[in-house]
């Protein structure tokens, strides 16, 4: 019985969701059609559509995926491997804090993006820059979310363990570890969306391929439903791998889930 | 099994000052108290009077400005598993599930393990009636469940003294009063020296062997009664003439650090309103 209520109440939300979808293409294409101000320069969805079928029999189009996610994935990757045991590192020692951290705090309120052209004049390739900007676009985040997350923690769950017996070290695998592992992992979907944002604009400007660039080569070779392939290539590439933290997250975190 | 390893805690002059920039505030002063071995000796006093800060400190997770700790006549400092803590509300690890949470203490220390040790657990858990809940996680527990999860938390490390810090404030009536029977059973059952802080008068008397009153701020111990009513209690002796006058005379007494307490409110109050007006 219980079941079958929200299978039902799911449908409902999923009949509401389509509509305002369904709701916004018909608006989209009519404007179009009828040229409306501002709006109707935007090519139809049809036309997008068309477009669209167009580039998944092209290989350009996927090595263009494939490019983008290797830079994300890199990029991704060598923040979290370096940022999670430093944010570790920051949270459980004060002295290290208190070195360290004014210098995160000077670096960190520059905008990612605004290291491009830095980074285009020290690495030695485009790629390497890429890499390094998508970087920085998670690495701060991923920090600043395990910090914050270790500073949260509740004093009673530190002296319940250190009365049971706990040591230092057992502290942070046990009681520190996992009490910041919620703000790890949303440091990581945040730092994932950052990263996006990133990698497309750096492609714009600093190199001839991915879905940033697919984007731009639409734009200056004035075929603009290209441009809103991309726009859609690079949304639907954010979701899914935000999706993908999610669910290892959840895996992680069974504690956040269970009812 | 029993859990008969109580020890005699000992706090002799105890003081506890904390200092921030423009002053200080002496929350402890000169509190001398004795655990007896084995005996359910039940902490109330006026609220802010310094009763956590007692329990912090015999925790050892605070400092005393002044004065010392005994436990069975050798000097303690610093948390240790024989003085555990039941946390007010809750402090079960949210990330274990029941079982791991009780399995914690045992399992850190290396004391116990394998087949053993999950009969100690699942035997208390049973005694709790969370024996069919050993593998969910705190969140899937009612608020009851989790304080009777935090109790064999404690309980099973056999400490010497237990230290409850108001275990079932935040629960419904009903609902204590069935987390206090769990508790007596528990108590009867295993004993352990155990200091139990709460706000709640016939709570405090259905439990206690002795009765501490803690004046006001800065505290100290005014006045200690013995509760010698006969175990195991059920509710049924509240009305008994020896209950009652035991009520009356800690009411009286509460009555008194209670007015002391509301009028150094009221002198702060007035303070506050007299600042307040000369700032226009």
């Amino acid at each position: 019985m219980k079941i079958n209520f929200k299978k039902l109440t799911k449908s409902k939300t999923l009949k509401r969701g389509l509509f305002s979808v369904a709701l916004f293409f018909i608006l989209w294409e009519l404007s179009a059609k009828f040229k409306v101000p501002v709006i109707g320069a935007v090519p139809a969805p049809t036309e997008v559509l068309a477009c669209l079928r167009r580039e998944f029999f092209d290989a350009y189009y996927w090595y263009s995926w494939g490019t983008s996610l290797m830079r994300i994935t890199t990029g991704f990757i060598i923040a979290q491997l370096l940022g999670v045991p430093l944010g570790l590192l920051l949270g459980f020692s004060q002295k290290t804090r208190q070195t360290i951290f004014p210098l995160i705090e000077i670096m960190r309120p520059v905008p990612p993006l605004a290291w491009v052209p830095v980074s285009v004049v020290f690495w030695p390739s485009a790629e390497m820059s890429m890499i390094f900007v998508t970087f920085l676009g998670a690495f701060f985040t991923v920090v600043l979310n395990i910090v914050e997350g270790i500073d949260a923690i509740d004093v009673r769950f530190l002296r319940a363990a250190s009365s049971l017996g706990a040591r230092r070290k057992d502290i942070f695998w046990h009681v520190m570890l996992p009490a910041s592992l919620p703000s790890v992992l949303v440091g990581m979907t945040v730092g994932m969306g950052i990263t996006w944002c990133v990698v497309v604009a750096a492609e714009m400007i600093a190199t001839n391929t991915g879905l940033g660039y697919l984007t731009w080569r639409g734009y200056v070779a004035g075929e603009f439903p290209l441009i809103v392939v991309g726009m859609l290539s690079i949304g639907l590439a954010g979701y899914l791998s935000s999706g993908i933290i999610r669910r290892i997250g959840r895996r992680f975190t069974p504690w956040l889930t269970g009812q | 099994m029993t859990y008969s390893t109580g020890g005699l805690l000992e706090a002799r002059s105890l003081t506890k000052t904390y200092s921030s920039g423009s002053g200080s505030r002496e929350v402890l002063k000169d509190l001398c108290l004795t655990l007896e071995k084995n005996l359910l000796t039940v902490v109330m006093g006026p609220s802010g009077c310094g009763k956590s800060t007692l329990i912090n400190l015999l925790a050892g997770y605070e400092e005393p400005s002044g004065g010392r700790i005994y436990l069975d006549h050798k000097q303690v400092t610093g948390p240790g598993p024989d003085r555990l803590v039941v946390f007010q509300e809750t402090a079960l690890f949210p990330w274990l599930t029941t079982f791991e949470n009780v399995a914690y203490g045992p399992k850190i220390r290396g004391e116990m393990k394998g087949p053993r040790l999950e009969k100690a657990i699942m035997d208390l858990l049973r005694v709790v009636g969370l024996n069919d809940f050993r593998d969910k996680y705190p969140s899937q527990l009612s608020g009851g469940m989790q304080r009777r999860a935090e109790l064999v938390r404690a309980l099973v490390n056999r400490p010497k003294v237990m230290l409850l810090d108001e275990p079932f404030r935040g629960l419904d009536a009903l609902t204590r009063s069935l987390m206090r029977d769990y508790y007596l059973e528990l108590f009867e059952k295993h004993r352990g020296t155990n200091l139990f802080v709460t706000s709640e008068l016939d709570e405090a008397l259905l439990l206690a062997d002795r009765l501490v009153i803690i004046t006001n701020r800065p505290a100290r111990v005014k006045k200690t009664l013995t509760v010698s009513l006969p175990r195991p209690r059920t509710i049924d002796i509240s009305s008994w003439p020896e209950y009652l006058a035991l009520k009356s005379e800690a009411l009286e007494l509460l009555h008194e650090e209670a007015v002391k307490n509301f009028k150094a409110g009221a002198v702060n109050a007035a303070d506050f309103v007299g600042a307040y007006a000369s700032l226009g």
